[in-house]
């Protein structure tokens, strides 16, 4: 009997055809790529921390050395609670790996993350993670030399996501860098030009009293509290201040900065 | 080369140009062209999957069953497109998380659809291929134009490489930021339409009603 495409058999069995070669093709396709593109997640994340270090220009340094720099980094898994870093032991009851913990996955997910009372979320994030990942620089003296915190805040249009670089001290900047973000281009959109990053080094996140003092002002931003914002852009520059005012105070890492400078 | 696969290869570059003759694909390109490197993944993606889904759906065009030949035609060129956005991940991560939802969105592009429908359900594989190809590089073609123009003037520079030094980094020009936005590449498509009906003005549409005249009617106060 000859094939009758039109029949109701002949059309079964063509589309169980196209379904099944389409979708090993996908299939293949995703299991044969799959390890190129973890490692470009990891390349890419190493870099964006780098970059807010202060230790990496695209400009200037390639791809390749990323490896090389991010050697010097120690991640650890906080508490944010607590501030203190998390026990490998407990790590592992719950299912954390280092590696490929991701803390803005965790924070869609209702085991890794809280929703935040309204009077708490400052950066207007919604959830925050329990468990975050700090990135740590250690002299060869074993004193601590720079701690990069990822950071994430709403903006204008969207949540900004970036890694905060501090000195060992846990209270002066080294840099800042934002690596996903929706701002408008040329105006919101310039918190990832260099000339404005290069305000944020040497200023001083608490002060005496060890409230969170670091803000973005308009106008000119002087003394070493104070950053200029971005002109045209209060929105974004607001969210920004937020963003520092959150993530210093005592529901973002500032437990953690007090435990690591206090001993 | 033949000049059959010339015609259909050359065609859809102003002749029949997807964009500016039968505007489709308008949705990528008013997001893709604020930059010229994204701008180049965008249309060589889509002129590979234009290609290839054309050439497979033309493979099978005569096995098609009228009833589900839309379903079929879509099946094949998602698993394309799934394939090459994969592809850039892997390799091209940087532009791959730039163009972000839109090598996805190749699936909905009506360019592809359209030739699937129109041109390789007619036609044996290798032409059909080479038709994918030539409108793919007919939508290369204003997406690349567009990129230009959006780059140079939105962001002073061209590939990334600085050609207008920025007020913001002590230089003269003040970017023009609608040039950033969706609405220029509205305003630009607009005048290339305007340009390519001025010269071939076959490809004006006829009007295909008249408004009728304003009616002033007395109203009583």
């Amino acid at each position: 009997m000859a094939f009758n495409k039109d029949s109701v058999s002949g059309t079964i069995k063509v589309a169980l055809v196209v379904c099944v070669v389409c979708s090993i093709f996908i299939s293949s396709a995703a299991v044969i790529l799959k390890p190129f593109q973890v490692n470009n997640k990891i390349l890419d994340r190493n870099m964006n921390i780098l970059i807010a270090a202060g230790m990496f220009d695209p400009a200037l340094n390639s791809k390749d050395e990323v490896d090389d720099l991010f050697a010097e980094f120690t991640p650890r898994i906080v508490d944010l609670d607590s501030g203190a870093f998390v026990p490998d032991e407990q790590l592992s009851q719950l299912g954390i790996d280092l590696q490929s913990y991701d803390d803005r996955a965790a924070q869609s997910d209702p085991a890794f993350s809280d929703v935040l009372a309204e009077e708490d979320d400052v950066a207007d994030i919604k959830r925050r993670v329990r468990y975050a990942t700090v990135y740590l620089v250690e002299a060869a003296d074993g004193t601590l030399q720079t701690i990069v915190l990822p950071v994430s805040g709403y903006g204008l249009w969207g949540t900004m996501y970036g890694y905060l670089a501090l000195e060992g001290d846990g209270n002066t900047v080294t840099g800042i860098g934002f690596y996903d973000q929706k701002e408008t281009p040329g105006l919101g959109g310039e918190i990832t030009n260099p000339r404005w990053k290069a305000l944020w080094p040497g200023k001083q996140i608490y002060d005496a009293s060890g409230a969170v003092a670091l803000r973005t002002v308009k106008g000119s931003g002087s003394g070493v509290h104070e950053v200029d914002g971005l002109s045209g852009a209060s929105l974004t520059t607001r969210g920004v201040g937020n963003l520092i005012a959150f993530w210093m105070g005592p529901k973002g890492f500032g437990p953690f900065l007090t435990n690591m400078t206090k001993g | 080369m033949s000049s059959a696969v010339k015609a259909v290869l050359t065609r859809p570059l102003v002749t029949e140009n997807p964009i500016t003759l039968q505007i489709l694909g308008i949705c990528s390109s008013l997001a893709v062209t604020t930059s010229l490197n994204v701008a180049i993944v965008m249309c060589v993606a889509l002129t590979v999957v234009t290609g290839f889904s054309n050439f497979f759906i033309s493979l099978v065009r005569n096995y098609m069953p009228s009833s589900i030949r839309i379903i079929i035609q879509m099946a094949i060129i998602s698993a394309l497109v799934i394939a090459v956005d994969q592809l850039l991940q892997a390799f091209a991560y940087e532009i791959s998380k730039q163009l972000s939802v839109f090598v996805g969105l190749i699936i909905t592009n009506c360019i592809v659809m359209g030739r699937a429908e129109a041109f390789a359900m007619k036609n044996p594989p290798v032409i059909s291929f080479m038709d994918g190809i030539g409108n793919g590089l007919g939508y290369s073609m204003v997406l690349l134009i567009l990129a230009s123009i959006r780059e140079l003037f939105g962001s002073g520079s061209l590939f990334g490489m600085e050609i207008l030094p920025l007020v913001a980094n002590g230089g003269w020009y003040q970017p023009n930021g609608l040039m950033l936005l969706a609405p220029s590449a509205f305003f630009i498509i607009g005048f290339l339409i305007w340009i390519v009906r001025t010269k071939r003005v076959e490809q004006v549409e006829k009007t295909e009603f008249r408004l009728a005249p304003h009616t002033v009617q007395e109203v009583a106060h």
